[in-house]
This record gives C-alpha cells, sequence and structure tokens, in this order.
C-alpha cells in the first residue's frame, strides 16, 4: 500500500500537473509513517500455554522454549518472512566455494547481560554444545570444528556441504551461550543457569522466572542493535488452559498469544474487534498433522492398501468439519510455506471406487459382513481425537473395520509409536527449519522406531535415502529443491504417512501491538522490533 | 500422658504411611507406559535416540526397578526429595514455590465453604419447607452436579469478561506498585474467583450436611427439653444444638483436606493459579516420578496434620470426644 502511494506520488509530482493533490498524498504519507514508526517504551504482556522447562535453547528445543530463549539469546542470523538470511550476531558470513568452510563474521559491539564481549570463542563453544545436548543432533553433524583466528570471526569447518546449516544457524537452533558461565564443567543440560539468572546476549534479559506461573523480561539496554528492542518489558504469563486464554485476550488482559490452536477458540477470538488472529509465520516450525500408518504390520505393508486408505479419507471434510476452516492443506510433509514444497503430487481426492479397486486388487475381499479385515487408530492427543473418529467413519465404507484407541496420556502414546506398537495414528510432526532437522527423521530407514517422532512408520525406500542423503549436502538451491520434489512424489505415492493439513497454529494480537512477530519462526524469533502503540 | 501415647502412635502410624505411599506410587508410576524421557522429547518436538538413551542414563531410568525403587527411598529417608526429572529444580524448591498458592486457595475456600455451609444449612434446618431451604437444597444440586471447571469459566465468563470485576487468571498482576500491602490486595484481588470456584463444591456438601445434621439434633430430646424450659427459638438452635450439629461438618471437613490436591487441579488449570494441583497433575503426564512423590509426600503430610487438627476441633465442641480417650 504504502509502496503504490509513494510511486503515485513520484508520478504525481513529476508530471508537474496534479500539485495538489501530490501534496495531499505526501501529507497522507507522512502522517501514516508517523503511525506507523516504532515507539519505544511498555510492557507487553503475552501469554504461553505451557510451562517453561529451561530457558537454554542450546540445549532444550521447543516451541515453548523457543519464545522466552530467543529473547534471552542471540543466534548469529535471523531470518525475513522470505526465507532469506539476515545478519544478525553475525554481521556477515562467507561459505566457500567448495561448501566446506562457513566463515561468520561477528559485529564487534555484542555484549552478554552481565558485560563480557560476545567473542568466537563463545561460538565455538556454543556449537560444541549444542552438537552433544541438543536434540537434533543433525544440525551440526557435518561441523567437524570451528577456528576462532581472531575475537570477532569463527569458521566452521565441515566434512561435508551442509545447506541446512543457515536455517540452523537462525531462530531458536543456535542459541549463542556464554563460555564464561556455562563453560564451568557442569553438565550443560542441567545447568543451574539454565532457569536462574540467565545470561544470554539477545535484546531482553531475565528479571524473573517462575515455574507455573510467569517469565519476565527486561530491556537489554545494552543490546548490539542500536535503538532496540522498542519494548521496555515483556511479561510472559503461563495461562494453560486455552478457554482461560481466550478469555484473557479477549478482556484485553493480555496482548499477545501465539501458537493458538484450538479451532473454536480462534474463530471466536477471530469476531473480537481490535484483535488480529492470523496463521502466518509458522512456515519454519513447520507443523503438520498426518495419519501415521505402521507400513510393517499386516495388510498396511501394500501400498496399494494405504492407498486405498488416502482415497477414502476426505480431507475436506477435516479441514472443514474439524478444523473448521482454520487450517491449510497440506499435501506433502514439508510444509505449504518451505522453499522446498512440492505441491504438485498426488492428492488422494475421494474416489470409494478406486478404494475399493484398490483394497480388492491386494486381495482383501469383502467378507459376508461387508467387512475387509480391522484396524486399530490411536492419536497423539485429545485435539486429533475427533480426527481418529472421523477415519473409523471414512475407512468403514470401503470395508475396514477401525476401533479407535485411547490412551491415557503423552508418554502412553509416544511409547506406543516409539515401539511401532500400532497401525495407524494420527500425529503432528514439525519441519524444524530445514528438511534435514525435521523431515529426513521421519523418513530415512536408518531412523525406524527411535522413539516418538522419529521413523515410527517403519518405512523403508533405497531412492528415498539416496535422495534426502544428497539433498542434505547439495548447496545448490535449485538442485536441492529437484531432489526434495522427487522425494515428496514418492512419498506421496506410498503413503507411509497420509499427509492432512498444517496444524492451526495461530497468532493473536490486540490492535495495540506493532511489528508481532509473523516471520517463519513465529516467537522463536527475536521480538526486538516489535513495540506498543 | 494418654495424648502423648496416642501422638506418639499416630507419628509412627505416619511414617509407615508415609513410606507405603511412596512405594506405591513409585511403583505405579513406574507400570504407566512411556517415561520422562518421552516427555522431554515431546516439550522439545522430538529428540534423536542418542539424546533419549542419555537422558535415560542421566536419570537411572535404565537400572533395574529395584535398584531405582532402592536409591530413592534411601534418599528421601536421609530428607532428600531430589532433582525433578522435568524442571532440573530440587523438589522441594519446586513444591515450596508452590505449596504457598495452594494453601492460600483450598484454606480460603473451605474457611468461607465452612461457615456459609453452616450458616446455609442452619437457615434451612430450621425451616426445612420455606423457601431458604429450598435455595440451600438447589444450590447443594448445583454444587455436586457442576463440574468445578465449568462453574469456573462461568465465572470467568460473567465476572471476568461481562462485568470485568475480576482478573481473568493468574495470581498477581507483576506490573503492580506500591509495597506489599498493595501486593496483597492483587492477590486477594485475583483468588476471589479461584477461591469461590473451588468453595462451590465444599459448600454443596456443607451446607447439606448441616442441614440434615442440624434437622436431626432439633428433633432430639434434650432439644425439647430445652424449648420446654422456655429459651428462645435462636437460643436453642445456637447455644444448644449448634454444637452437636457442626461436629458431622467439621469431620466431613477434616477428610475433605485429603482432597486438598484432586480439587484445587482443575480450580488451578481453569484461573492459571500457579498452585500444587497443576504441577501435581504435569507431573504425574510428564511421568516426573520425584515431583509427584514429593507432592504426595506433601499432601500426605497435610492430611496426616489436618487429621490432627480436626481431632482437637472435635475436642472442643464435642465433649464426648473428650471423654472416650
Amino acid at each position: 500500500m504504502k509502496n503504490t502511494l509513494v510511486r503515485l506520488a513520484t508520478v504525481a509530482t513529476l508530471s508537474g500537473t496534479l500539485a495538489v493533490t501530490s501534496a495531499l498524498v505526501s501529507s497522507m504519507l507522512v502522517s501514516s509513517a508517523l503511525a506507523d514508526a516504532p515507539k519505544s517504551g511498555g510492557t507487553l504482556i503475552a501469554a504461553m500455554g505451557t510451562n517453561v522447562r529451561n530457558l537454554n535453547p542450546a540445549v532444550q528445543s521447543g516451541i515453548v522454549t523457543g519464545f522466552p530463549g530467543s529473547q534471552l539469546f542471540a543466534a548469529p542470523l535471523r531470518y525475513d518472512e522470505d526465507w532469506t538470511p539476515q545478519p544478525y550476531l553475525a554481521e556477515s558470513w562467507d561459505i566457500s566455494d567448495d561448501g566446506l568452510t562457513v566463515t561468520l563474521n561477528l559485529v564487534k559491539n555484542a555484549v552478554f547481560h552481565d558485560g563480557e564481549p560476545v567473542t568466537s570463542e563463545d561460538v565455538a563453544f556454543s556449537v560444541d554444545v549444542i552438537k552433544e545436548h541438543h536434540p537434533f543432533k543433525s544440525m551440526f553433524a557435518p561441523v567437524e570444528s570451528v577456528d576462532t583466528p581472531d575475537e570477532h570471526t569463527a569458521i566452521l569447518n565441515l566434512s561435508q556441504p551442509h545447506p541446512a546449516l543457515m536455517l540452523a544457524m537462525s531462530g531458536q537452533l543456535m542459541a549463542i551461550i556464554p563460555k564464561h558461565i556455562y563453560g564451568d564443567g557442569e553438565d550443560p543440560k542441567t545447568h543451574p543457569r539454565n532457569t536462574e539468572n540467565v545470561i544470554g546476549s539477545g535484546p531482553f534479559k531475565l528479571t524473573e522466572y517462575k515455574s507455573g506461573e510467569h517469565v519476565i523480561l527486561e530491556r537489554f539496554d545494552d543490546f548490539f542493535i542500536e535503538g532496540r528492542p522498542y519494548l521496555d518489558k515483556m511479561v510472559l504469563r503461563i495461562i494453560p488452559d486455552p478457554a482461560a486464554r481466550t478469555i484473557a485476550l479477549e478482556s484485553g488482559e493480555v496482548d499477545f498469544a501465539a501458537f493458538e490452536v484450538a479451532p473454536q477458540n480462534i474463530n471466536r477470538l477471530k469476531e473480537v474487534e481490535g484483535l488480529t488472529v492470523t496463521s502466518e509465520g509458522y512456515g519454519a516450525i513447520g507443523p503438520i498433522d498426518w495419519l501415521a500408518l505402521n507400513t510393517t504390520r499386516g495388510p498396511l505393508q501394500d501400498k496399494r492398501v494405504r492407498q486405498a486408505i488416502a482415497y477414502a479419507v476426505d480431507k475436506n471434510f477435516i479441514h472443514k468439519a474439524i478444523q473448521r476452516g482454520t487450517a491449510k492443506d497440506a499435501p506433502t510433509g514439508i510444509h505449504p510455506d518451505s522453499p522446498f514444497h512440492n505441491p504438485d503430487v498426488e492428492k488422494y481426492e475421494v474416489d470409494l471406487d478406486k478404494a475399493n479397486a484398490l483394497l480388492d486388487e491386494a486381495g482383501h475381499e469383502a467378507g459376508a459382513d461387508g467387512t475387509r479385515f480391522g484396524l486399530t487408530i490411536d492419536f497423539g492427543w485429545g485435539e486429533l481425537k475427533p480426527n481418529a473418529e472421523y477415519v473409523r467413519g471414512a475407512l468403514k465404507k470401503v470395508g475396514i473395520d477401525v476401533t479407535v484407541r485411547a490412551s491415557a496420556d503423552f508418554p502412553t502414546w509416544a511409547k506406543r509409536m516409539g515401539d511401532m506398537d500400532y497401525d495407524m495414528s494420527w500425529d503432528t510432526v514439525f519441519n524444524w527449519g530445514d528438511p534435514v532437522i525435521g523431515v529426513h527423521r521421519t523418513y530415512l530407514s536408518s531412523n525406524i522406531g527411535k522413539g516418538v517422532w522419529s521413523n515410527t512408520q517403519g518405512y523403508s525406500n533405497e531412492r528415498v535415502d539416496e535422495l534426502l542423503d544428497m539433498a542434505s549436502k547439495e548447496p545448490d538451491a535449485d538442485k536441492r529443491k529437484a531432489l526434495y520434489t522427487e522425494f515428496q512424489q514418492i512419498v506421496a505415492d506410498e503413503v507411509p504417512v497420509y499427509f492432512s493439513n498444517t496444524l492451526p497454529y495461530h497468532t493473536v494480537y490486540s490492535d495495540k501491538v506493532g511489528n508481532p512477530p509473523l516471520g517463519i519462526w513465529s516467537t522463536s524469533s527475536p521480538m526486538d522490533m516489535t513495540y506498543l502503540k | 500422658m494418654a495424648i502423648l501415647r496416642a501422638t506418639a502412635t499416630r507419628v509412627v502410624y505416619a511414617v509407615i504411611l508415609l513410606l507405603a505411599v511412596l512405594v506405591l506410587n513409585f511403583t505405579m508410576m513406574h507400570m504407566a507406559p512411556g517415561d520422562v524421557a518421552d516427555t522431554i522429547a515431546q516439550s522439545m518436538g522430538g529428540a534423536d535416540a542418542e539424546i533419549m538413551e542419555q537422558i535415560r542414563k542421566d536419570y537411572g531410568l535404565d537400572q533395574p526397578f529395584p535398584v531405582q525403587l532402592g536409591t530413592y527411598i534411601g534418599k528421601v529417608v536421609h530428607f532428600d526429595l531430589g532433582y525433578s526429572f522435568f524442571y532440573n529444580q530440587p523438589v522441594v524448591k519446586l513444591i515450596l514455590e508452590r505449596l504457598p498458592a495452594t494453601l492460600l486457595l483450598v484454606i480460603s475456600a473451605q474457611l468461607i465453604a465452612i461457615i456459609l455451609g453452616v450458616v446455609l444449612g442452619v437457615i434451612s434446618a430450621r425451616n426445612p419447607n420455606g423457601l431458604a431451604s429450598h435455595f440451600v437444597t438447589g444450590l447443594a444440586l448445583f454444587g455436586y452436579a457442576a463440574p468445578v471447571f465449568w462453574t469456573g469459566i462461568l465465572f470467568l465468563i460473567l465476572f471476568s469478561l461481562k462485568l470485568g470485576w475480576f482478573p481473568t487468571s493468574g495470581m498477581r498482576d507483576v506490573t503492580t506498585t506500591g509495597g506489599w500491602f498493595a501486593e496483597a490486595l492483587d492477590i486477594a484481588h485475583h483468588a476471589v474467583l479461584p477461591v469461590f470456584t473451588l468453595c462451590s463444591i465444599y459448600l454443596a456438601l456443607y451446607s447439606r450436611t448441616c442441614r440434615s445434621s442440624m434437622l436431626e439434633v432439633l428433633g432430639s430430646d434434650y432439644v425439647r427439653t430445652a424449648k420446654a424450659k422456655g429459651l428462645s427459638a435462636s437460643q436453642v438452635v445456637y447455644k444448644h444444638a449448634l454444637k452437636n450439629a457442626v461436629s458431622p461438618v467439621i469431620t466431613l471437613a477434616g477428610l475433605q483436606l485429603s482432597a486438598v490436591i484432586s480439587g484445587a487441579v482443575l480450580v488451578e488449570t481453569v484461573f492459571s493459579w500457579p498452585g500444587l494441583g497443576t504441577l501435581a497433575f504435569q507431573s504425574i503426564i510428564a511421568r516426573d516420578t520425584p515431583t509427584i512423590l514429593g507432592i504426595l509426600f506433601f499432601s500426605a503430610l497435610v492430611v496426616i496434620v489436618g487429621n490432627l487438627l480436626t481431632d482437637l476441633a472435635l475436642r472442643i465442641v464435642d465433649p464426648r470426644v473428650r471423654s472416650k480417650q
């Protein structure tokens, strides 16, 4: 809008005939620019749904730690909405032609909250800690060593080109932690400074962390970006009950909440005046709801049976009736916002005749009562129960008798998945930035049955293994994209997973809030540009 | 002397009971499928198998069950409740941080429920077919029947959202300034809705109990005698009948102390009250054995102390209990 106005204004001025209009337009421009200019000061009250276990993102991933963690700690890079890396702690970077060394040139004026300078030593130390303790091993696995020729230069030496490193150096994934605090020999995973007196170099410092109650962050005056952050204070209130959170947002007691997921609450909040509700900003987190099929058990070993299930299940019903229009279609395991997403795959539009034909072909003739065989279906958490109930009804139409198995709680279900003791299960899996981090793990045959969110489908395809291996070290973005395109086609054809939709994460903020974090990492990114109007 | 001996016996029982609580619950937590490594992985959005192994090793979950149990009991005997697996903090610290919030909630709710319950019970018993009596019966039915989280949400919608009288959640407004008095006032303001929500369950119980025991007492011989002596109705009710009528309420209140956590879980969740109830609930789901056992240990202590206090209270109001010992 503003760009158009600028262009209009320029054209008007150049022509010289519409001087009055031009004056009008530019005065409008000035006033709108003034209204939009970020203002310093104020306290942002935000809600979080889950209690934080650990504030140190170097040893704890997950969106809960990501929110406070990305405010407390800075990473070398940050990303804009278009998936383009931007300087952050690293003012510039360079990848060698062979892709085997990545040089980070750190900003000179960065200090930790205790006043110590951020040096390349801290970067090297952080890489070591993350390599050893971070739950996502694939992020830094190819990093063999870090050279520190001077205080502000860190050179990462790789055993193979590792394009995933770029995203792995952003958001919450590569928190630069102070060596002088975490290098004292204590186990970084259980270090007392992970929850108390936490020292990073991010835009906000920790004032108070009260388990189950709140995390209070305060502006760090010596933050390395001049004039930022805009906010004086952030209060992250822990409000576990979604209905209570909705009411708090509605009453204006809370200005901001991310990761809202319950469709009825989202639709309710959309009606509230003064609130904006958007699903933008979750591309890199990349959560996808899917139906996992255990390809090692019974009839599901046959690709045709899995395809038949895909043809019998109506995604539209799930999107409209269960998700109430809050979720986007996700035809593959790579999030639709990701540059590597390939929408051009078999979509499995509902086709019961095809489903029946495939099941017949696979040798599962219907018995006298119309039933072909029985399967069980699990679901990871309560929100996915309607999906499971729906699949039972949908598959009944093609003669598959489905029993819904409830789990008492998450660990009960996680154990079943980890042991691959299931036929079908609804699940939500996150991309976590680059496909190497969050996508490969669920398809590689080397990662079968290694706990929840590993390859719990028991899926094994040599070509997929090969494609993923090549993609993990292909430095050329276009070539990489081609590899992932083929990968997504094969998976769509073989259906180890039936992809349903993106998890309808939404960010809710009041009109008071300017520049909410709507980039690819949502709140797992620094909120130094967020302000209160 | 008798009291001392009775107390000593109780203490011995209490210690045995505490150990039994711990062993039983440790076993139950162990039997539940999945472990804390799974929930830590969940909180992290998944973890590599290698990291999962490491977590299990760090917390001794790879050891055989008797070894795990033995290690734990050994620590407890030395007054060490250990470290929370999930929060990486000493269990005692976690509990002590949360305990005051829960105690504030539960004790206030109990006190209000007892006082209101007795008053309502007495009023309705004096005129069993009157309007007040029907009101109390209706209230009690509602209190029993309405799920407490639903009552809580209704209160929230009405009093916070529509009327804007009370805050929606939490225990304090962190932006409050102005010393301890302002802070206390702020906490009290936040406490109103959760306390009355929790109160609604107890109130139903107490008013019904008090009503029926009052009715019973009012029909007894000594009350008739008192009336025959020419005492006024209020004197009969408040001087003679009440003492006997409240003892079932006190016994009940003592029993309810054991529900200190179970009742608070839902209310704490709805109002984001940072108490032990939510911690207990989260710890069970997280399979955080040390934390859940620590909480059970504390709540067992609360129950034991509560029972002792109940006995004392009964002694004061009911001379028959005194003479029995």
